[in-house]
Formats: C-alpha cells, structure tokens, sequence
C-alpha cells in the first residue's frame, strides 16, 4: 500500500524524518556558513547584552542586599511606620530583651547600620564603607572565614568584609583608622582587625563589623547624639526554632512587642531604598534586549523562508512531508542560536576579565543559567512565524503550476 | 504490450473565476504504460500544466479517476499522497529544480534518503547514473556551480533513482538551448525506455517529439488528437 510500505514502520519513519530534517539543516547552514554566522553574532551580541545586565543585575543587587541576604535569620523586626527601612528605624534594648524572651525564638540580634564611614588607607586613598553593629555571635553577626569574631562591650575590634581586605590589603592583626563625624568635627579612631567574613555588602558598600557600643562610639553622629551611651538598634534580626512558622511567628512578635512591624528577609530586601526600581530597571532593560533579539532572528528568518520558497515547493512536490520541513527549520534556527549564545558566552567571559573591580557585575551561575535558556528560547520563538510559513507552503503555487 | 502505470479516466477539473466555472481540463482519458514515454503538448491555457500538476498528485480532480499502479489517486489522503510522490512518482520542473545547498550527487541520494533507501550501494548507483548522464566529474558540484543543462541531467537523475512508476518532466528543456534540450530529452527517453518507467513530459517545443513514443495534444481543457504513428510525431516536430 502507498505510503505504507512493510519495511517502512512509523517508529523508523519518524527516526528518517528526524535524521533527514537535521541532515538538511547541518547542510543548508554550512554550505551557507558565511550567511548564518552573521546571524549567529547577531545571537551573540544579543546574548552579550543579556548576560552583561543579567550580571549589572546581581552586582547592583548584591551591593544592596548581600549583607540581608546572607543573614542566619528568618525574620527582621522594624519600629512599627518604618516601612521595613532599616535606617528609618529606631528600636530600643527593651524590645530586644522582649522578643529573646518568646517562645520560638532561638536567638535575636541587634543591628546598627552606619554607611558614611571612611577608612583611612596608609596611601592618600580611602575606602568607603558600611559600619555594621552587631552582637557577636547573635544573628546579624557574619559568619568569620579567618581569625575570629570581635569582643563585645567597647573593645575596638572589628570584622571586616573580605571585600574591603582585598580592595585595600588590610589583613587579620592590621589596625585601621576610622573618619567619623561627631557633631561638627571629625574624629579618628582605631580598630583592631581581628578577623574576615565573606562578602557582607551593604548599601553598595563592603561593611565592617564592629560590638554595639564600638559602633556607637565611632559611628558619625549629629550634635544632638554626641551624649548618647546606649547604642541605638536600627533593626532586630530574628532566627526561629521552626522556620516553616513564619507567619505565626511574625503574629506572635506583632502582639506580643509593642510598636513593631515584622519583615522576613525578601520583603526587607525589596524595601531597601532603591533596590525595586534599579532591579525593575535592569530586569526592564534585558527583557527589551530579548525582545529585540526576537524581532531581529524572526525577521531573518522569515526573509530566508520567504527566499526559499520555490526550494521548500520542490522538496514538498518530490515528498518531503511537512514535520520534515518544518523540523528541519527549527534545527536550523537551534543550530544558529545555540552557535549564537555560545559565542556570545565567551565574548561575556573574555570581556569581563577585562573590566575594572569598581563596576559591580555578577556572574551568578544560576542567573546566568537562567539567561542562556532564555537566549535559547529566543531563536525558536523568533523563527516560530517562519516555521509556521515553511510548513504552509503550498508546492502547486511555489512551483507556480497553479 | 506492458502494464498499464497509469490510467486517466474521464478526469475533469473545473475552477470557479469571476466570470463562472471554467473547465481546465475536460473529461480526458488516455493510459501510458510502463516503458512508455509520452509528451503532452498544447498552446497556453490548453490544460497541460493542471493536467500534469493532478498526475503529481498535487492537485485533485474536480471528477474522474487517476490511477497509478492500481490505487486510485481520489480515494488517498493527503499523507498518502506525499508518500505517493516520494515512491512511486519522478519529478523535474522547469527551473529550481535543484536544492541549492545539496551538491549534484547529494540532490540525488535525497530522493533515496526520502525513501530511507539510502545506503552504500544507493550512493554509487547515484554516481554511476549522473556518470552516465555526464557528470562524473561534477559529483560535488552545488546547482549553482553547473550549468542549466547539467542542473537538468541531474533533476532527471534524481527523478528516477528511486525506481519511480510514473516520471513527470514539467518543460524540462525551457531554459536550455537547443542542442543541450535535445540532448536532455534524448537522455531522458533512454532512460525512460531501459528503466520500464512510464514518463510523461509537458512541452510546447513539438521538436522535443522526435524522442517519445506517443503525443497527446490538449487544447482548451480537452485531449483532441493522440499521435501513435512514427511519421506523425516526426512531421510534428518538423512543423508539418
């Protein structure tokens, strides 16, 4: 029967109709290489771009939250009409000794965030940084990857971001000079620096970790503060018994604390002062960069259907089926793009070697992930219109026979 | 005689144009037999192209019958008519006739990667024939490296490499001169006749005659005169 010969079974029609559509495609693209390489860097600029926001992205936003992020807590305690901004918020020792006393807490720990301190170098330069004050051992405290962790009461001792000590040299046993405001003058202080943690940036600086009365001491302070002994709390970092009882927690401490509003950590991140409208900036940027990336590969394939008309009516008048030609399409179209984003990818590798430490780019491995699927997508669904013309081509009209 | 490859009974096929229904071909019958080549000629608009397009199985009747190798082509579905002209049909066109990216050899193992007849023994017969038809030497050649001539040799190798019932040649010789199209046509007859294929070309070059067996004039939709007789078909050709 036609069609339907016995050595000719659907399983090894379909393998044929597979081999044979990417056997066209290998090869129409390398008998045409000049033509698709073209393309391909097109995919490749595209993905360039893509992944050099998608690491604009992580950097700007790990400068913000990195420090939050990285937090061995579930929940960030603010003074009630904070609006889960941490230096909008001003909570005293009484409310801290109220939520260590509940139940399901495990432990809570005050921060104190300053970022207008300066860190004199030996050299004229100066690094700006992040002054973090925190209990020792008590959530908000960094974990420490070399030395160990400060001293509470006024020891002036500090941990200091990994970051700063590779920016500036600084190593575990250095002393460091401090340049805080007090009131109308400056004043130096120095720190003994007792030990790293890993990258704990803060609004867009690296941070140094100092006990809650250093942190009061040197922290720059307006006029009206100069007599203050008590250190003052920004926020209350809390870590649960149970973290799966997050919102039962958040009710407890909202009853139980007066003049408290409680946040679990995304929620605190997405309140810092600007990181929503930066992140929705560079998200807004690559999502046009992708589309772009769509319009572009689709119009180029739609122009390369459209020239390969009277090509596609012959193959379908000497009995090429149509998952053939529409298959063999969309083989090309992943061979282009995969060629495109691979290129692309180690124009990002070799260009970003090259660029300075001060531009904050990122390349998170999941993010990054994330960006070359993305890219992958873009060739299939840019070329999805000229699929759909191949495969409707009509071999009486493209032979003109009718 | 030898078996009947095709038979075309009463087959009409109408259009509907803005002045009413037109009858491009009307109520034609006619048989070719395997080893039997045959030309279809007539002056434009005399039906031989929709005549051709329906063998093809590209277009289906309005009413009648096309019966290939026993299997009526109305009561097929359109997969099967693929499969129809992947196996049993052969086919050269006027022009773009070749793809473009597939050298000579490549464009005609395709007909036999269609068919998944492809092999090792598939792909020297694919040389040997385009060897046969001149080409030895242009095996790697692209269609766009060859001549129209040499584009056509091998449009008609791959339109019989498959061992196809019924070979269809749309103006094969078009775009050629006219030593080059008598050569084309004379090959094509040769091959036709030692292959027991039953062939049918389109054309309006009545010289073309001299190589076929059998001449079905068409005008107006209709078949109105078959010229069997030797002397005829050449008198054709000479313009008598």
């Amino acid at each position: 029967m036609i069609g339907e010969p016995g050595n000719w079974n659907p399983e090894k029609r379909v393998m044929n109709t597979f081999f044979l559509a990417a056997y066209l495609a290998f090869k129409e693209t390398w008998r045409n290489r000049g033509r698709f390489l073209l393309v391909s860097m097109v995919i490749a600029l595209i993905a360039l771009l893509v992944l050099f926001i998608a690491a604009l992205g992580e950097g700007l936003g790990n400068g913000n939250r990195e420090y939050i992020s990285r937090l061995d807590a579930q929940l960030i305690v603010f003074l009630d009409k904070s609006d889960y901004i941490i230096s909008a918020s001003r909570l005293d020792q009484n409310s801290l000794r109220e939520i260590r006393r509940l139940d399901g807490v495990e432990s809570a720990g005050p921060i104190s965030a300053s970022n207008t301190a300066i860190l004199l170098l030996p050299s004229t330069k100066v690094q700006k940084v992040s002054l973090v004050g925190v209990d020792p051992n008590q959530p908000g405290c960094p974990p420490v990857l070399e030395g160990r962790v400060f001293r509470s009461g006024n020891a002036r001792e500090t941990v200091i971001d990994r970051n700063v000590a590779l920016r500036t040299g600084i190593k575990v046993g250095d002393i460091i000079t401090i340049r805080s405001a007090q009131g109308t003058k400056d004043k130096f202080y120095s720190l003994k620096v007792v030990g790293l943690a890993a990258g704990q940036s803060f609004f867009f600086q690296p941070s140094i970790f100092v006990s809650p009365n250093t942190w009061e001491q040197v922290r720059p302070k307006g006029e009206a503060e100069l007599n203050n002994t008590v250190a003052a709390i920004n926020v209350i970092a809390v870590k649960m018994q149970n973290p799966a009882q997050l919102e039962a927690m958040k009710q407890l401490l909202t009853s139980q604390v007066t003049n408290i509003q409680v946040a679990d950590i995304p929620t605190t991140i997405n309140n810092v002062p600007g990181y929503s409208a930066q992140q929705g900036t560079v998200q807004t940027q690559a999502v046009f960069t992708l589309l772009i990336g769509v319009l572009v590969i689709g119009g180029f394939f739609q122009i390369q259907i459209l020239q390969k008309v009277p090509q596609i009516g012959v193959m379908k008048a000497i009995g090429s089926t149509n998952a053939m030609v529409g298959l063999a399409s969309v083989l090309q179209i992943i061979l282009v793009t995969v060629i495109g984003v691979a290129i692309g990818g180690g124009l990002t590798y070799v260009f970003s070697l090259f660029f300075p430490p001060t531009i904050p780019l990122v390349f998170n491995g999941q993010a990054s992930a994330f960006a070359v699927l993305v890219l992958l997508a873009i060739g299939p669904l840019g070329g999805l219109v000229s699929v759909f013309y191949a495969v409707g081509i009509e071999p009486l009209k493209a032979l003109k026979l009718s | 005689m030898s078996n009947v490859a095709l038979e075309v009974r009463d087959v009409v096929k109408s259009f509907q144009t803005d002045t009413g229904i037109i009858n491009a071909v009307d109520n034609v019958s006619f048989q070719v037999h395997s080893g039997e080549f045959v030309a279809l000629v007539g002056p434009s608009g005399s039906g031989k192209t929709t005549m051709l397009s329906m063998l093809a199985a590209l277009l289906t009747p309005s009413s009648g019958q096309i019966i290939i190798d026993g299997v009526d082509l109305a009561r097929m579905s359109e997969k099967q008519r693929v499969a129809l002209r992947r196996e049993k049909i052969g086919f050269t066109f006027q022009s773009n006739n070749l793809i473009p990216f597939l050298t000579a050899l490549e464009n005609v193992e395709l007909m036999l990667r269609l068919n998944n007849r492809y092999n090792r023994a598939g792909a020297v017969r694919s040389a040997e024939l385009l060897s046969r038809l001149g080409l030895g030497e242009r095996l790697a050649n692209l269609p766009g490296q060859m001549s129209g001539g040499q584009q056509q040799r091998v449009a008609i190798a791959r339109a019989l490499i498959h061992s196809p019932t019924l070979v269809l040649a749309d103006e094969p010789t078009a775009s050629l001169d006219t030593e080059r199209a008598f050569q084309v046509v004379q090959t094509f007859a040769g091959l036709i006749h030692e292959n027991q294929r039953a062939g049918i070309m389109v054309t309006h070059d009545l010289r073309m005659c001299k190589y076929v067996d059998r001449v079905l004039q068409m005008r107006d939709g209709k078949l109105v005169k078959i010229y069997e007789d030797r002397k005829e078909i050449d008198a054709l050709g000479h313009g008598e």
